[in-house]
């Protein structure tokens, strides 16, 4: 079985640590992993977006022009990729920040979750990333859930490991989200 | 980074390549920092320190090639790295290393040019690469790696067949390889048969015989005896050396060919290809130089119609030419750098069905 997910933001939001945080969990698993970034040259506020693609065998292709799931975590990147997702596939949104009133998407299951009021809730916005992943491997069905929290210890330097349970419950909290 | 050699590890391109030539040996790394390859000499400057090796940012990439000849004519294994402008800047102390015939490793992690260019994926130092580069005519090993764990493993045998060879080799990356991470195993050095080091300087008031690095052959036919010599070792390299992957070509009315990152979309929408029913299949040279024209020749008794993919206006589609049968077709698509995007699988696939259309 072959996966393929793109992740896309601006700088700031976390949109490299979640593909990495998803690719630790995917070796976890035992599969094959490739992790494709691409960034602006700005600390932050400039685009963030990776695809990463997880296999049993081969993965192929690290660059996909059709992903069968996006997560879109503002504005400028959805109005830029929504309409690439795969038919069939599914386009989960920040709806905190994603006004998606004005682009139609048939055939694709469009999932709203606000997603910076979720983290925010939670204590911080910056874990809106954690929302999201949540809601991917939801949503997507995958990778477990004990695996992304196995590769919260790999993915996050170890002076952040006392972040680590906070950053479960955001995931939980995207999960449930995701599933109205 | 101590690691358990079975367990896969998550690393950049860069760092795979850094990791491959620790593994094969080496402790000395010149270099200068240019996007996209300088994760290569940021690790390599906390790591080699601590296995007793050399870290030099040296003061230019011409100083830094220099400081690989030199390490290279004491017998240790040693390394530079660069992209686009910084390997052109080498291009000196490559010929005269290749002069010299002395081993050595290095990397370039293509960057769109010419003069300073971008930073986007390119495949454009083919002919620099392939062609030797500087002046005087020589040849230099070249591999291509398609994957992270290539990176590693080619970095590996880079050194190997350098020093069998007694010829510098190129391991030609792209920033799309040099930037992704892939889970990789990080295989332990393989036990190759290497030769003694005859290239090493020596010679000394005790009557040690005596051996001088130079790439100055001024006695009378030293020069032309040179380069028949080399021609030779030229062609027994390409008749041992050449690597390469095949993928459904048996049966393929049409054949894609394509190195590197370009090579691994490829292979994607061949698979698409072929679930739509398309006899497609795909050839890709690992080694650059020297170029699996044998295999190009076989193919072509068969399969008489190539598509060249590349990220540029046409470079490794030469050398295709040049190695198939007369009668076979080769067809180009290029992507250039500087589209701000890569060729996605399916974009190849759409020129897979009309090539393969267009010829049926």
């Amino acid at each position: 079985m072959r996966h393929d997910v793109f992740f896309a933001g601006y700088g700031g939001q976390g949109v490299l640590l979640a593909g990495n945080l998803l690719s630790y969990a995917a070796i976890h698993e035992g599969k094959n992993v490739s992790f494709f970034p691409a960034y602006g040259v700005e600390k932050r506020g400039g685009s963030a977006m990776c695809t990463i693609v997880f296999a049993d065998g081969d993965t192929g292709s690290p660059v996909v022009g059709n992903p069968s799931v996006s997560v879109l975590l503002n504005q400028l990147s959805f109005d830029k990729y929504a309409a690439k997702v795969k038919s069939g596939g599914i386009c989960i949104v920040n709806s905190s920040l994603v006004d998606t009133s004005h682009i139609d998407l048939p055939g694709i299951e469009v999932i709203l979750i606000p997603m910076n009021q979720i983290a925010l809730d939670r204590g911080d916005v910056r874990m809106v990333n954690m929302v999201a992943c949540g809601a991917y491997i939801e949503k997507s069905g995958a990778l477990q859930r004990s695996s992304l929290e196995a590769a919260l210890k790999k993915a996050l330097p170890e002076r952040n490991h006392k972040l680590i349970p906070a950053n479960i419950q955001a995931m939980v909290a995207g999960a449930e989200a995701s599933r109205g | 980074m101590s690691t358990n050699p079975l367990e896969k590890i998550f690393v950049k391109g860069n760092e795979a390549v850094a990791m491959g030539a620790i593994e094969a040996g080496c402790r000395c790394y010149f270099g200068y920092p240019i996007t996209p390859q300088s994760d290569i000499p940021e690790y390599l400057s906390r790591e080699l320190p601590l296995l007793g090796g050399e870290f030099i940012q040296a003061e230019s990439e011409i100083g830094a090639i220099n400081m690989l000849l030199g390490a290279s004519a004491t017998g240790v294994r040693a390394m530079t790295s660069s992209s686009g402008p910084g390997i052109s800047l080498k291009q000196e102390g490559i010929s005269y290393m290749a002069g010299s015939e002395l081993p050595g490793v290095i990397v370039d992690v293509m960057r769109a040019g010419p003069g300073l260019g971008g930073i986007d994926a390119s495949q454009a130092d083919y002919w620099q690469a392939t062609r030797g580069g500087g002046h005087g005519g020589y040849r230099i090993i070249v591999l291509a790696p398609s994957s992270v764990q290539e990176m590693y493993d080619l970095t590996m045998l880079a050194f190997d067949l350098s020093d069998i060879w007694r010829i510098p080799a190129m391991v030609l990356a792209d920033s799309v390889i040099g930037q992704m991470k892939e889970s990789v195993t990080p295989n332990p050095r393989p036990e190759t048969v290497l030769p003694a080091k005859e290239w090493v300087v020596r010679g000394r008031e005790d009557g040690e015989p005596q051996n001088v690095v130079k790439s100055l052959y001024l006695g009378d036919g030293e020069m032309e005896k040179f380069h028949w010599k080399m021609l030779a070792r030229y062609q027994e390299l390409a008749e041992k050396e050449c690597r390469w992957e095949e993928v459904q070509t048996s049966d393929a009315e049409l054949i894609v060919t394509a190195f590197g990152s370009t090579a691994r979309i490829a292979k994607t929408a061949v698979a698409m290809a072929r679930e739509a029913g398309i006899k497609v299949g795909l050839m890709r040279p690992i080694t650059l130089f020297p170029f699996p024209k044998k295999t190009y020749a076989a193919l072509s008794a068969r399969c008489k119609h190539f598509l060249a993919i590349e990220l540029s206006t046409g470079q490794m589609i030469d050398d295709v030419r040049l190695s198939v049968a007369r009668d076979a077709d080769v067809d180009f698509y290029g992507r250039p750098p500087g589209a701000g995007s890569l060729p996605t699988p399916e974009e190849l696939f759409e020129q897979i069905k009309k090539n393969y259309r267009a010829r049926a």
